[in-house]
């Protein structure tokens, strides 16, 4: 009954027209910057941002929410009609998505990615408004040593399960730690790492390196190579799958949302490992798994599902632990702080309306992508005609007026600058940022949890060991280094992600 | 190619060295920094343990790296690597100086010579675009408190 309640106050939270026209804002702004080739949803977000510091929370964050699912939609256009992924979950679309346009499927792939993302966001609604409650009460009892393991756990997943090298995502992770400590140190008041900057002492901030890298540093990396694009704009016209498309694509859909929803929860996974692995077990139970990666549905049904279910799902140990599950989770919570909110199990309690306005705006915001993308689609297609020698200056442009709207200071300009450069010299040495940027995030949080943790046991490091629940979160640390460092999985992994 | 060609263009080995190298500058800063004790944590602790995980993981990819080629793909833009990140100190310099219009027009100007295929008219006109929708979105409709031009 409870929940029923809360949901009522959620719908008529997200059902205020305000905040359904922010919704809808929010999807399609992020469809259309999503939309751009070689831009991912946390660089769409990173860059709208600042449209959302003069709307009141709930609003905010409602209008956040439409920009991330509508630019993980919008990758996935560009993944069918261009081939190139935006993200790296967006590589499993291109498989058989992209050959489906090739036969003039492509209004179907398009139409069944929308069914099948929506389905998922259905499912991982009601999840969240299950089992949000009880796992923010549960996390109002962890103390500094279980908030310690959990953020390890979350980061060594997240740099264990990239793409690529194990090692280099660990050092990776290390770094974004460390770059998390530039600032005034709480305990001491000592300044480190400023190299005597009056505004590094208060932190770099996390738009700054998520702009900086991900979109300055791919735009530099996109001039170098040569443009070749190909879109297959002509015969999108019917968006409807057939009944048997329909058919064929339903259980496709069904496991992608467990799949998704299972690595959805973990911290510290992204979206690519869920669409990966639903597209190797649809490809495995597949009666002719030979059509896949030449345009089978299922294998843009399944992966798009997990990938939207993963997308949400992050939302879970997000809201209710105030880790952030991803990077994109991370500017969330940003976004948050910046309200004035500290994001916390304590949110739910305190600000019922924001909490269950979000959730029941995801759902909404869902069904508005689906109704969106029908008629929309054309303007999609024809703005990936553009060509990019004109598109990015604009995406310079927002990227500037953006991260300058922060603070209203050149120095961060400046700073963005200098980690685009870093950032395609670690596309170029294929060193993954996106671990650094969660490390980055969560390190000020870690530092704190780690200090506190060992000043309550005077400093014995065994603390995290001897308290079930943080042994609990430190074994499954240890078995996912175990496990991915054996050599059988190590080359499984290889073709998993290579 | 020689040996130590090689290595200048071996992912593995460059992505060791950058880890070594910013491990033990981190170290070096740190140095003022008080470790305190595991108990009382001081401000040195936690990134001097980050910057030792670097130095590890950073000798561990150099050797691998030194052991078998692993060369750097993809082209190189010189032009777009300085280029692009000029145009954004630039905007950075006239959003102080000279307002909003100058830097936002600078900077098309500036992102867009970063391509090879720069052409001034084209160039132009989304300039004009560029800038007459941000002054719309962003100053009029966010209310952002930015002088259009300086000293108007």
């Amino acid at each position: 009954m409870e929940l029923f309640n809360n949901l009522i106050l959620g719908f008529s939270v997200a059902l205020t027209f305000q905040n359904l026209w922010f919704c809808f804002i929010g999807c399609f702004l992020g469809t259309l910057i999503g939309v751009l080739p070689g831009i991912g949803p946390l660089a769409t977000i990173a860059m709208l941002l600042p449209i959302t510091f003069n709307v009141s929370p709930t609003s905010a964050l409602i209008m956040l929410a439409g920009i991330y699912y509508g630019a993980q939609y919008g990758g996935s256009t560009t993944a069918i009609l261009v081939n190139l992924p935006g993200e790296t979950a967006a590589v499993v679309t291109c498989f058989d998505g992209y050959q489906m346009a090739r036969q003039g499927r492509a209004g179907p792939a398009l139409g069944i990615a929308a069914i099948g993302s929506f389905f998922a966001g259905t499912v991982c609604t009601m999840l969240i408004a299950l089992f949000g409650p009880p796992l923010a009460e549960m996390a109002l009892k962890f103390g500094a040593p279980e908030y310690f393991s959990l953020m390890l756990m979350g980061l060594v997943t997240a740099a264990v399960l990239a793409h690529g090298d194990m090692a280099k995502s660990l050092a990776m992770t290390a770094l974004g730690l460390l770059l998390g400590v530039v600032g005034t140190d709480v305990n001491s008041g000592m300044a480190r790492y400023s190299f005597g900057f009056p505004e590094l002492t208060d932190g770099i901030g996390f738009v700054v390196v998520a702009v900086g890298v991900f979109a300055v540093g791919e735009i530099i990396s996109n001039l170098g190579d040569k443009e070749e694009r190909q879109v297959f704009t002509s015969k999108v016209k019917n968006l409807w799958p057939s009944l048997a498309d329909l058919k064929t694509s339903f259980f496709p859909i069904v496991r992608g949302t467990a799949i998704g929803a299972f690595f959805g929860v973990l911290p510290g996974t992204g979206p690519a490992i869920a669409s990966f692995s639903s597209y190797m077990v649809e490809k495995k139970v597949s009666k002719h798994p030979e059509m896949f990666g030449k345009g089978a549905i299922e294998g843009v049904a399944g992966p798009e599902s997990a990938n939207n279910a993963d997308a949400q799902c992050k939302f879970i140990p997000t809201l209710t632990l105030g880790i952030p599950a991803s990077a994109v989770m991370a500017l969330m919570l940003g976004a948050l702080t910046i309200q004035g909110i500290a994001p916390g199990p304590q949110v739910m309690t305190q600000k019922p309306d924001l909490f269950w306005g979000l959730i029941a705006s995801m759902w909404i915001g869902n069904l508005m992508l689906v109704l969106l993308n029908l008629p929309l689609i054309g303007l999609w297609v024809s703005l990936l005609k553009v060509p990019y020698r004109l598109l990015f200056p604009a995406i310079m442009a927002f990227s500037c007026i953006g991260i300058y709207s922060i603070n209203n200071s050149s120095f961060e300009i400046y700073l963005t600058a200098i980690f685009g450069v870093i950032g395609f010299l670690w596309l170029r040495l294929e060193c993954p940022a996106a671990p650094l940027l969660l490390g980055f995030v969560l390190g000020p949080l870690m530092e704190e949890n780690l200090r506190r943790a060992l000043l309550i046991s005077r400093g014995d490091p065994t603390v995290f060991f001897t308290r079930p629940i943080s042994l609990g979160f430190m074994i499954v640390t240890g078995l996912v280094i175990l496990f991915m460092g054996l050599p059988m999985i190590k080359k499984r992994r290889g073709e998993l992600t290579g | 190619m020689t040996p130590a060609n090689e290595l200048m263009n071996n992912k593995r080995f460059l992505s060791g060295l950058m880890f070594l190298v910013i491990g033990a500058v981190s170290i070096y800063i740190a140095q003022d920094y008080p470790m305190g004790s595991a108990l009382r944590m001081g401000p040195g602790y936690f990134p001097n343990v980050l910057a030792g995980i670097m130095i590890l993981f950073g000798i561990y990819e150099l050797v691998l790296g030194a052991m078998k080629p692993d060369p750097v793909k993809g082209n190189w833009s010189i032009r777009a690597l300085v280029i692009l990140p000029l145009a954004a100190v630039i905007f950075g310099v006239l959003m102080e100086y000279a307002g909003f219009i100058p830097a936002l027009i600078a900077l098309v100007f500036a992102s867009a010579a970063a391509s090879h295929e720069f052409k001034f008219l084209e160039v132009l006109i989304s300039a004009i675009v560029l800038t007459i929708s941000s002054v719309g979105l962003f100053i009029y409709g966010l209310g952002l408190p930015y002088p259009l031009i300086h000293g108007m």
